[in-house]
């Protein structure tokens, strides 16, 4: 145990941890919607994330663009930067409603029981991962170098750099917009209508399908949007990268209260953090024991999370 | 009735098939039975059956070799189907029961172990039993109390810190792994061994020897106070607990028999293969084993055995073959991913059903409000 | 109704499928039906590659297959077409996929040689295998130690071993790089850690700190190791393992400002590790390998690769070719049969493309033939050789 490595670049590891935090709650936010509503853990969700990657690479590509590129001028990054976020988000949405068109809306007309719903999610999960996996012949894919690192600002030995701030700034528009959004809107209030009896939403005259689709819908916009952050952070991607950020955003939902949106973010920063803590503490190659057992701890003594589930309760 | 009416109409008014077999006398049946497992034991000599006999042999593997995998899959299956099929459970992990009872016969039987006993194989059987199920228990105790769901990621959890304590921890020695791990024992009569290492035959009887044991015992459970306990908790589990049944204490069990099942697969595998490292325990293949049970019928042991044998044949017999460039092998999680939602939305019971449970989903269906 | 239907259709789909399969491999059965089909000599054996061809380090594998593939073409242009068979055997550099496979390849009895296995893992479950079969074998590339351990009589080794690359990386690091501190990290595989150990063991105290990532394509962020290594203040980083995980810790250490030189061993020696890190960050990095550069190989081999595969000559082609070669001088010499071609084996002394081999009787290769040299990766990401390293144990 490098108590002394924690101790020294806990500065770097805290920024580099909140950064890594954002880029997690918004994938969570995914997990928790979906969870809200339909009481499914939607295993697919970490594909729609990587299906995202992929598509604001290929769109890069179109212009050119590779890992071998030099970085183009500041005006033609906000572009391709933009560019890239809005079809990331377009397709991962795109994704995230044809999965649950085709693969879990048959199995609400039969009233499937729940375990027929988590099995038909892997095999979604699979096929999407594999089918990428083939085409790409599991190779990764590296990222242009859109955003060169800059120190932004220094505490003592932290480099916080331009893109950990940006990253973090984006994520807090988002979930402020979608706040905003779940609480104040006609939709949103639809959402948590069905997140709390889906039947009797339905009786109010709430359009169910609808509103989960739209749900996923939501879930797939941040996922995409979430990829491209990654990609610049990671700098690449592959068919699998979907599976251990699903673990740890899936963890980071369960932590703040499933079904909780602020609860999302706040589970996503600890997530984040301790993950962090935990590769300096105990070896990179722990890191993902740390979030099982973040993960596992949670659920026997506080299943309920953090903040506490609260998408179909009214709050005040 | 035309001849294709009669074909098609397989699930008769009277049970179809299923429903002719079980009104045989026994004598028939156990007859049926007895042939269908000498079948079984015939089946490394298929490739001389003319004509469809190359057909069926794998050509990028040894077909005894893939005759073996076949064997501790179906095994694997029959244990997972326990806890997926009979009780309810979705277990995401399984892969980690495989690997306690392939690392406990590891750590006790090869000589790159640290704790250098260096038993022979069949002494480390019994052990690796009783780890497997302890490890069972362990895992099930804090979990069972969580929902379905949380319990599928959960063991999922557990699974993959197995995996990575396998391969981070000097003594389970990632994967350098242990080699030198012994064979089952037995000599011919000329002296040499009958487990040896290139003729896969008596590795793949000795797998279908325990098989029939285990699908023997499974039943007798299946059809015991045990069975009908996890059908009730599998219909519906508060129901189940207000009628009196200890449903924690059966869900436990549930855990315990898949781990133990689970673990002699693990044994068999560490025999056969004399090597092993921490590469050989995937997540993947926890959900390539699911992949099978879903397939084939959950909750049913006739499904489970051909879903176990589907999910190992049919990747072997692509391996070697050539699609868009790639080995058809690369493709066996995408069709089985296909499959598995297929399989979930139009005939959810699998390819052989338990009729139990088409009913069960049949009656789910009525209760649908109207969209 | 719909029921019987949905079964009839999956079944048919089934059979469908393996039918499908089976008609694409019962070709396979027909090819080389005993005897010679060529005017030379000795024809209608078949010499097995096992190895590598699909999978995250596949590369390594196609590259030697390909070597080993030209050797027998060339080959088959002098003595006949289809003299010599060639056998490609898939086991995805899996140790749990490579018995089978073996078994496979021994069940035949034309093969009377196998040059593989790539790697050190698979070489450890195959090799009881071929031992016990009675087939010599020639590995083009496992640089693990222990495998001449076993007492395989059949085993052999074209190339040296990590007890001689180690401490030859260490030695580069010492001499030419002279860094003050070095971190040093693997990947847990079994090549992998062996390396590091070795370099480790060389350089002393002047290895700040280690660590440890997961299995080579098993991992993707490696914020942890890059901010350990930043911390540390290292200048050159030693990374034992793969070319993909390589890769992408160099693409990661560049983007977070480490202006540091990382040092590989030959499974960084690859073009998949410029791919991965995008060839600007891959500048620089040092790799070495126990093999000799393409350019220093003999003959028109550069050529002939080029031309038969449209490819530069990869890690181990040459060695690969080499070893072939050695098998097929055997076959001229009527070494026909697996146990005279051991034999044959034991006492040859071959000059090749890339090196001259002579095995001693544990199957490595006599130490006054070792060689490890070091390769660095340029702007364009191929790695040009810089020199040969001077191995002193």
């Amino acid at each position: 145990m490098h108590f002394d490595d924690l101790a020294h670049n806990w500065g770097p590891l805290t920024a580099s941890g909140l950064a890594q935090g954002a880029i997690y709650a918004l994938f969570a936010l995914g997990y928790t919607l979906v969870y809200g509503v339909l009481r499914l853990i939607n295993f697919a969700h970490s594909e729609v994330f990587m299906v995202g990657s992929y598509a604001a690479l290929i769109t890069w590509g179109f212009f050119g663009l590779d890992e071998n590129s030099a970085t183009p001028p500041t005006t033609e990054v906000i572009g391709y930067v933009v560019l890239g976020v809005l079809v990331a988000a377009a397709i991962s949405g795109i994704t995230a409603l044809v999965v649950e068109l085709v693969a879990y809306r048959p199995l609400r007309r039969h009233n499937a029981p729940p375990l027929a719903f988590l099995i038909t999610a892997i095999g979604a999960s699979l096929v999407i991962s594999e089918a990428v996996g083939v085409a790409t012949h599991r190779n990764q894919r590296g990222v242009p170098p859109l955003i060169q690192p800059a120190d932004a600002f220094t505490i003592g030995n932290t480099h916080v750099t331009n893109l950990e701030i940006l990253i973090i700034l984006l994520t807090l528009v988002m979930m402020v917009g979608l706040d905003r959004f779940i609480n104040r809107t006609r939709l949103g209030r639809g959402i948590r209508a069905v997140a709390q009896s889906p039947d009797t939403a339905a009786l109010m005259g709430v359009n169910k399908d609808r509103v989960i689709s739209l749900v996923f819908l939501i879930g797939g916009l941040m996922a995409g949007i979430a990829a491209v952050m990654y990609l610049f952070k990671i700098g690449t991607t592959r068919y699998d990268a979907g599976f251990s950020l699903g673990i740890a955003a899936f963890t980071a939902a369960v932590l703040g209260g499933i079904g909780n949106l602020r609860g999302a973010v706040v589970g996503g920063i600890i997530i984040g953090l301790f993950e962090n803590y935990g590769s300096a503490l105990f070896g990179s190659n722990y890191r993902n024991v740390v979030t099982f057992v973040v993960l596992i701890v949670i659920l026997m003594f506080r299943p309920s999370g953090i903040l506490g589930e609260a998408l179909g309760r009214a709050r005040a | 009735m035309t001849t294709v009416q009669t074909i098609l109409r397989w699930r008769g008014p009277d049970g179809g098939v299923r429903g002719w077999f079980g009104r045989q006398p026994r004598l028939v049946r156990w007859t049926l039975l007895a042939a269908i497992a000498a079948g079984a034991y015939a089946l490394p000599y298929v490739g001389e059956v003319p004509v469809i006999g190359p057909q069926i042999v794998t050509e990028g593997v040894d077909w005894r070799t893939a005759l073996f995998n076949i064997s501790y899959f179906v095994l694997l299956a029959l244990g997972l189907n326990v806890v997926v099929g009979f009780a309810g459970l979705l277990d995401l992990g399984y892969v980690g029961f495989f690997a306690v009872g392939a690392y406990t016969v590891a750590l006790l039987a090869s000589p790159n172990s640290d704790f250098k006993t260096n038993w022979p194989w069949l002494a480390t059987v019994p052990v690796a039993i009783v780890i497997t199920m302890i490890s069972g228990v362990l895992l099930g105790w804090p979990t069972l109390r969580l929902r379905g769901d949380y319990l599928a990621i959960v063991t999922l959890g557990f699974a993959e810190i197995i995996r990575i304590f396998a391969e981070n921890t000097t003594l389970l020695r990632g994967d350098r792994g242990f080699s030198g791990i012994p064979h089952p024992p037995g000599k011919h009569a000329d002296g040499t061994p009958i487990f040896g290492v290139r003729d896969a035959g008596p590795y793949y009887w000795l797998g279908v020897s325990l098989i029939i044991v285990i699908v023997l015992a499974i039943r007798n459970l299946d059809r015991s106070r045990v069975g009908r306990s996890w059908l009730a908790i599998r219909e519906d589990e508060d129901a189940a607990a207000i009628m009196g049944v200890r449903t924690f204490k059966y869900k436990l069990w549930a855990f315990a028999i898949g781990a133990c099942v689970g673990g002699l697969g693990g044994v068999m595998f560490a025999g056969q293969n004399g090597f092993m490292n921490s590469a050989s325990f995937q997540i993947q293949f926890s959900v390539l084993i699911l992949a099978g049970v879903v397939m084939g019928g959950s909750g049913n042991i006739a499904g489970a055995i051909l879903g176990g044998a589907l999910i190992s044949y049919i990747p072997d017999r692509l391996r070697g073959v050539e699609i868009a460039g790639q080995d058809a092998f690369q493709y066996r999680f995408l069709m089985f991913g296909i499959a598995i939602i297929l399989i979930m939305i139009f005939r959810p019971q699998g390819l052989i059903p338990s009729r139990r449970r088409a009913m069960e989903l049949k009656d789910r269906a009525k209760e649908v409000a109207p969209q | 109704m719909r029921q019987g239907l949905v079964r009839a259709l999956g079944g048919a789909a089934i059979l469908a499928l393996v039918v499908g399969a089976a008609g694409c491999n019962s070709g396979s059965d027909n090819d080389g039906g005993g005897g010679s089909s060529g005017g030379g000599k000795n024809c209608g054996y078949k010499i097995a590659f096992m190895g590598a061809l699909t999978g995250s380090a596949a590369n390594l594998g196609i590259n030697i297959e390909q070597g080993y593939e030209l050797a027998i073409k060339q080959y088959n242009e002098k003595n006949g077409a289809d003299c010599i068979q060639v056998a490609k055997f898939d086991t995805q550099g899996d140790p749990a996929v490579a018995p089978g496979v073996a078994r496979q390849a021994v069940s035949d009895p034309k093969v009377i040689g196998v040059v593989g296995l790539p790697f050190s893992g698979e070489s450890e479950a195959a090799g009881p295998i071929l031992n016990d079969a009675k087939i010599p074998n020639i590995s083009p590339a496992a640089t693990n130690p222990t495998l001449s351990t076993h007492g395989w009589t059949y085993f052999h080794r074209a190339v040296a071993t990590d007890k001689n690359q180690g401490p030859a990386a260490a030695a580069y690091i010492q001499d030419v790089l002279k860094p003050q501190k070095v971190f040093v990290a693997d990947d847990q595989s079994a090549y992998g850690s062996g390396l590091a150990e070795a370099v480790k063991a060389k350089l002393g105290p002047m290895v700040v700190a280690t660590d440890k990532t997961s299995a080579d394509g098993k991992q993707t962020d490696f914020s942890a190791i890059v901010q350990k290594i930043i911390s540390s203040g290292a200048t050159v980083f030693f990374y034992g393992g793969y070319y993909t995980n390589a890769g992408l810790i160099r693409k990661q250490l560049t983007a977070a400002g480490w202006k540091g030189t990382m040092v590989g061993g030959d499974g960084v020696k690859d073009p998949g590790f410029a791919k991965a890190a995008g060839n600007a960050a891959a500048a620089g990095t040092v790799v070495t390998c126990p093999c000799a550069p393409a350019s220093e190989a003999g003959g028109t081999f550069v050529a002939d690769y080029k031309q038969t595969w449209n490819q530069d000559a990869g890690t181990y082609s040459d060695v690969a070719y080499d070893a072939t070669n050695i098998f097929l001088k055997g076959i001229d010499e009527g070494n026909t049969t697996p146990e005279k071609m051991n034999e044959f084996l034991k006492t040859v002394e071959y000059t090749g493309v890339a090196n001259t081999y002579k095995f001693t009787d544990t199957g490595e290769l006599d130490p006054q033939y070792l060689k490890v040299w070091a390769f660095k990766f340029d702007a364009s990401g191929v790695d040009q050789p810089v020199q040969q390293i001077k191995l002193t144990s």
